[in-house]
C-alpha cells in the first residue's frame, strides 16, 4: 500500500496552497476532497445553464502576492479583473458612492457632509497606521507566549518591539482600537449615517457581532489590509469566479506532481500512539501518510475527525468553545438583463462594484437583534456584487450573475434545524430589499441559489457556515487562534497539522494560513524552503 | 425599509465624477493661452504646470509680472464675535496683534505640536477671518470652534483667486483703476470696487517679489482675469504655471506642505512629524499670547531640548541642483535631506531647502556636504559638494517692501 508523505484533508485554497509548498518541497502530497470538484469555499459553479455562479466567496481582495508569484498562479490561468469602489444606495433615492480617485472620493463624501469629506484623510491615515502594525504579522507564524524557544522569544521581542516603536499616544490609540466597536471608532471620525454605515460594513462581514459590539473595530483591519504594502489591483473579480483562484493552485499542485482525489470524503484520522499516521475515507479505504493536514476548520477538525480520547482536555474544552458562529447566508442570481437602479446613472461605474443598501449603523444593529433572537435579519444587510458587469466569462452578453452575501443568518431558526420553507423566506426577504432599490427586479430572475448556514455547512463544510472558519474577534487571533499554545499550526496529535482559516491570520481568501502551516511542516521535517518568497516589507 | 426618492441639491450633484479635477474659475482663460497640455492637479483642481515656457514665465516673475491661479487653494472664512478668540486657541502666532486689514503669516498644530499646515491669515474685519493654505482642515478647525461664537465655512469654490507677482504688478493694478493700491504696505490687504461687487486685494504672495494676491466672487473671476490682463498688455504680463512660481518660492525660501515637511494629519509614520521650531516656523509661536493647541508640547521640548530636526537653507557648490540629495556631515554621515532645490537664476547660486538632524544645522554647521546623484544620458554623474547653511530667503528684494512700489 502507498504511503504518502503528507495527505491534505480538504481542497479548499488553504489547503491547496499549503499543498503546493509542500509539494514544491520534495514531499509526494495527497489532497482529498468530500465534493467531486475542487475549491472549498472558493468555487465558480454552473447550477443553471448558461451561468456560472461564485457561489461561495466573491470578491478577491486579500490573497497575498507571494503566494500567487510562488506557485505561478498568472500562469495557471488567475486574472484578476480590478474594479470601481461601489455605492450606499439610500432610502431617500440617492447613493453615496466610493470612488477610487482621492478628489472624487472627497466631493462625493462632501455631497452628503462637507466636514466628514475632510475627516476621510485623518480617518485613513489612523487606520494604515493599524494596518501597517497588523500587516507583517499575517505572513509569519505567531509567537508562543509560553514557550521559552528562541524562536518564540525573537517573534515575541518583534511584537513587542512594534508595539513599543508606537509612542504613548498611539500605543493608547491602538489598545482602543482593538478592543471599540466599530460604530464608537466610526463615531470619532464621521458625523453623517451614510458615510458611517459604508464603513462599518467591513467591520462586521462574516462575524456575529454588531457594529456596536465591542473588538468589531479590528475586524476593520482585516478587509482594509489588502492595500497596505502597495499590491496593485488589491480589489478585483478573479475571471470565470472564485473558482478560477483553486484551479489555478489545483493546476500550480499538479505541474508540480501533485495528486488530487476528489469525491473522498475523509471519515476520520488515523492515529497510532498520538501520532497522525493517515485517514480512512468515508467507504472505509484507508490511505496511509507520514502526516495529515487539515483544510478543514478547527470544530471539525478535533470534533468530528479525531476520536476525543486522542486529546487532552483542555484542548477540547477550547475547541468546543471556539466561536464560529453562522452570521451569513449568500443567494446567488441569474438574471436574464442588467438590474436598474433609479439611484444611480446607468454607466456609473459603481453599478460594476459592490452596492449596499444598509444606510445606518442604526439598521445594522437592528439586523443583528434579529439573528440574537435566532431570526434572520429582517432587513438584512446585503454585500451585491455583479462580476458579470467585468467579466465576460460567466454567462453570454446582456445576462448577469449576482452574487448577494446577507447578513445576518442564524446557524438555527429560533433554535430548530432550517426547513426549506424557511430557506425560501429568507430568499425572499432578500430579494425583497433588492427590488425595493430595482423595480422590476424579481422580472429579470432567471434562477436562484439560497443558501443558508445549514447549505453552507454541509456541501462546503464550514461549521454553522461561519466564512472565516472562526470569528475574528481579538480573543481569538494571533497566538490565541484557534488555541493558546497550539497557534503554530501543529495540533496535540504528532504529525497532524491545521491549515485552515480557523489559524492564524484567518479567513478570506488570503491563503497564507496555508503558507505558513506550510514553512512549520517544512521546519519540523527540517527542509529549507528556498521556494517561498520573503513576506512583502512594510516600510 | 421603503425608498422614498426625494429631490434634492446634493442629488443634483452626484455626476461630479464626470469631472473628475474641478475646472477654476479661470480656467476658460488658462485653457486659451495654454499650448502645453501640461496639467497638475492642485487641491482636486487642473491647474498648469506651464503654459507657454516655463523659463519665460519664471523671468515674468522678476522682471515683469506674472499672473497666477490660485483658486485651487483652500480658503475657509472664520466669523463670529469669538472669532479672533477662536483664532486665537487655534494658530501659534499672536492674533489679537493682527489688525484688520492685515494679513500674516501662520502654523497651526495638534495637541502633541506637531504642524498640522501653514498659511495665511487675512484679518477681513473685526470678526471676519480667511485662512488661505495647502490641505483641508475643516473637522480640525470645526472642532476647536466648539465653544466659540464663530461659524467655519469652506469657501474654496466660492472664491477666486489670482496672484499678480513682479516688478510692474502695482503699475498694472494701478493702470486697472486700483486707486490708491500703491500705498498698500506689505501684508496690507483692502477692498476695491469690481462690476458692482469687490475685490479684495493683498499685498502678499509666493514669491519674495513684489505682488498682490486678488480674491474675487467667483462668478466675477473672468471679468477681474480681462480687466488685469487688457491693463497689462502694456507691462509684460504673462500667465505663469506651477513650475515657475516654485522657483521663485525657493529662491524666497517658502515652504511647502507635503513637500518640505509631512503634515501631521497626513504622516502615517510617526517619526514624520515636526514641531514648528523644526521646520523653521519657530518665529511664528508666541510663547506669552493666550493658549493655543500644541502650546504645552512646543514649549516642553524647547525647555528639554528634544527638538530633533532642524530645517535650513543650504547654498550647495557648483550648479547642479541637489534636490533630494542626502546631507552628509564630514562626506560620511548621513544627517539629512534636501526637500527643495534649484539653480537660482536671480542669486546665480545652487540654494537648496533641506532638513537636517541637529545639532547638523544647529549648532554644527562646519563640513556639510550634499551627494548629487545627476542623471545624464543613462548614467549617473556622482557629484559630492560642499554645503553652507545659509539665512532664507536666498533672495531678498528691496522692492518687495519698498511702499510706493517703483513705477507707481
Amino acid at each position: 500500500m502507498k504511503r504518502w508523505d503528507a495527505i491534505i484533508i480538504g481542497a479548499g485554497h488553504n489547503g491547496l496552497v499549503n499543498a503546493c509548498y509542500l509539494q514544491r518541497a520534495g514531499l509526494d502530497v495527497l489532497v482529498l476532497e468530500k465534493n467531486d470538484w475542487v475549491g472549498g469555499a472558493a468555487v465558480s459553479r454552473s447550477l443553471t445553464p448558461g451561468f456560472i455562479y461564485s457561489n461561495c466567496s466573491y470578491v478577491c481582495s486579500l490573497f497575498r502576492p507571494e503566494i500567487m508569484r510562488d506557485l505561478d498562479l498568472p500562469r495557471h490561468g488567475l486574472q484578476v479583473i480590478a474594479y470601481e469602489g461601489g455605492a450606499v444606495l439610500t432610502r431617500d433615492g440617492d447613493a453615496l458612492a466610493n470612488y477610487r480617485d482621492h478628489d472624487a472620493h472627497r466631493r462625493e463624501f462632501a455631497r452628503f457632509s462637507a466636514r466628514d469629506a475632510e475627516a476621510y484623510d485623518r480617518y485613513s491615515r489612523d487606520v494604515t497606521r493599524q494596518c501597517r502594525f497588523i500587516q507583517p504579522l499575517l505572513m509569519r507564524t505567531a509567537p508562543d507566549p509560553t514557550s521559552l524557544k528562541p524562536r518564540d522569544l525573537g517573534e515575541l521581542l518583534y511584537l513587542g518591539k512594534k508595539f513599543a516603536g508606537l509612542g504613548a499616544a498611539e500605543m493608547a490609540q491602538t489598545a482602543r482600537f482593538w478592543t471599540m466597536s466599530i460604530s464608537d471608532y466610526l463615531d470619532e471620525y464621521f458625523e453623517t449615517d451614510v458615510i458611517k454605515a459604508y464603513f462599518a460594513l467591513s467591520g462586521i462581514i462574516g462575524t456575529a457581532l454588531g457594529p456596536m459590539s465591542p473588538g468589531t473595530a479590528y475586524i476593520l483591519l482585516h478587509h482594509y489590509m489588502g492595500e497596505v504594502d502597495g499590491s496593485v489591483g488589491a480589489w478585483g473579480y478573479a475571471r470565470g469566479g472564485m473558482g478560477a483562484v483553486t484551479q489555478a493552485l489545483a493546476s500550480s499542485f499538479q505541474a508540480s506532481g501533485g495528486t488530487i482525489r476528489t469525491d473522498a470524503e475523509v471519515d476520520r484520522v488515523l492515529v497510532r500512539a498520538g501520532k497522525a499516521e493517515g485517514v480512512v475515507l468515508s467507504g472505509g479505504e484507508e490511505v496511509r501518510a507520514g502526516m495529515v493536514v487539515s483544510n478543514a476548520d478547527v470544530k471539525r477538525t478535533f470534533l468530528t475527525l479525531v476520536e476525543e480520547r486522542e486529546l487532552p482536555e483542555p484542548f477540547l474544552r477550547r475547541v468546543r468553545n471556539f466561536k464560529i458562529r453562522g452570521s451569513s447566508g449568500k443567494v446567488n442570481i441569474a438574471l436574464d438583463s442588467m438590474p436598474d437602479f433609479p439611484a444611480l446613472p446607468k454607466d456609473s461605474p459603481c453599478l460594476r462594484g459592490d452596492l449596499h443598501f444598509t444606510d445606518s449603523v442604526e439598521r445594522m444593529e437592528r439586523g443583528y437583534d434579529d439573528w440574537k433572537a435566532g431570526r434572520w435579519s429582517a432587513d438584512p444587510f446585503l454585500d451585491v456584487v455583479i462580476p458579470t458587469t467585468l467579466d465576460p466569462t460567466m454567462t453570454s452578453p446582456g445576462k448577469h450573475f449576482m452574487s448577494c452575501f446577507v447578513q445576518y443568518c442564524p446557524p438555527k431558526v429560533e433554535g430548530r434545524d432550517w426547513t426549506d420553507a424557511d430557506r425560501d423566506a429568507f430568499g425572499e426577504t432578500v430579494i425583497s430589499q433588492i427590488a425595493d432599490y430595482s423595480p422590476g427586479f424579481r422580472e429579470r430572475i432567471v434562477h436562484m441559489e439560497v443558501r443558508t448556514p445549514r447549505e453552507l455547512e454541509a456541501e462546503v463544510g464550514l461549521t454553522e457556515g461561519n466564512i472565516f472558519q472562526g470569528e475574528l474577534t481579538f480573543d481569538q487571533l494571533l497566538f490565541n487562534r484557534p488555541v493558546p499554545g497550539y497557534a503554530q499550526y501543529r495540533s496535540p496529535i504528532g504529525g497532524l497539522y491545521m491549515c485552515g482559516s480557523s489559524t492564524h491570520p484567518g479567513g478570506g481568501v488570503m491563503g497564507a494560513p496555508g503558507r505558513n502551516a506550510a514553512a512549520e511542516i517544512l521546519r519540523d521535517l527540517k527542509r529549507g524552503t528556498p521556494h517561498m518568497s520573503p513576506a512583502h516589507d512594510v516600510i | 425599509m421603503s425608498v422614498t426618492p426625494q429631490q434634492s441639491p446634493r442629488l443634483a450633484q452626484q455626476d461630479h465624477w464626470r469631472a473628475m479635477r474641478r475646472e477654476t474659475p479661470f480656467h476658460p482663460r488658462l485653457s486659451a493661452l495654454d499650448f502645453r497640455h501640461d496639467w497638475y492637479v492642485w487641491a482636486g483642481c487642473k491647474a498648469p504646470l506651464s503654459l507657454w515656457d516655463e523659463e519665460l514665465e519664471y523671468f515674468a516673475i522678476r522682471s515683469q509680472a506674472g499672473l497666477f491661479d490660485i483658486s485651487p487653494m483652500i480658503k475657509y472664512r472664520i466669523e463670529g464675535p469669538d472669532a479672533e478668540a477662536c483664532c486665537e486657541r487655534v494658530f501659534v502666532r499672536n492674533v489679537a496683534r493682527l489688525r484688520p486689514g492685515r494679513v500674516h503669516y501662520t502654523a497651526w498644530c495638534d495637541d502633541e505640536g506637531h504642524v498640522l499646515d501653514d498659511g495665511t491669515l487675512f484679518r477681513l474685519a473685526e470678526t471676519r477671518f480667511r485662512l488661505c493654505c495647502q490641505e483641508r482642515h475643516l473637522p480640525w478647525l470645526l472642532d476647536s470652534a466648539i465653544g466659540f461664537d464663530v461659524t467655519v465655512v469652506d469657501e474654496t469654490e466660492a472664491v477666486a483667486g489670482l496672484a499678480l507677482q513682479g516688478p510692474t504688478a502695482c503699475a498694472i493694478l494701478k493702470d486697472a483703476g486700483f486707486a490708491g493700491i500703491e500705498r498698500l504696505k506689505p501684508f496690507d490687504l483692502a477692498e476695491f470696487p469690481h462690476e458692482g461687487g469687490a475685490v479684495t486685494v493683498s499685498r502678499t504672495g509666493f514669491t519674495g517679489d513684489l505682488g498682490y494676491e486678488l480674491f474675487v466672487e467667483a462668478a466675477d473671476a473672468l471679468s477681474l482675469w480681462d480687466r488685469l490682463w487688457e491693463a497689462g498688455a502694456r507691462r509684460g504680463i504673462r500667465a505663469i504655471g506651477y513650475t515657475a512660481l516654485n522657483r521663485a518660492r525657493i529662491e524666497a525660501g517658502f515652504i511647502v506642505a507635503n513637500a518640505d515637511f509631512i503634515a501631521a494629519e497626513h504622516a502615517i509614520r510617526a517619526d514624520r512629524v515636526r514641531m514648528p521650531d523644526e521646520i523653521g516656523l519657530g518665529w511664528l509661536v508666541d510663547e506669552a499670547k493666550p493658549h493655543f493647541n500644541g502650546r504645552r508640547a512646543i514649549l516642553d521640548a524647547r525647555r528639554r531640548g528634544t527638538l530633533k530636526h532642524i530645517l535650513v537653507g543650504l547654498e550647495i557648490e557648483g550648479n547642479v541642483p541637489a534636490e533630494h540629495a542626502l546631507v552628509y556631515h564630514a562626506r560620511k554621515t548621513e544627517v539629512g535631506l534636501v526637500s527643495a532645490a534649484i539653480w537660482s537664476p536671480m542669486a546665480k547660486r545652487n540654494i537648496a531647502i533641506a532638513t537636517l538632524s541637529r545639532p547638523y544645522g544647529d549648532t554644527r554647521n562646519d563640513d556639510l556636504w550634499v551627494e548629487i546623484y545627476a542623471m545624464r544620458e543613462g548614467q549617473y554623474m556622482k557629484l559630492m559638494k560642499r554645503a553652507t547653511v545659509v539665512p532664507r530667503p536666498f533672495v531678498k528684494l528691496d522692492r518687495r517692501t519698498a511702499t510706493p512700489p517703483a513705477d507707481c
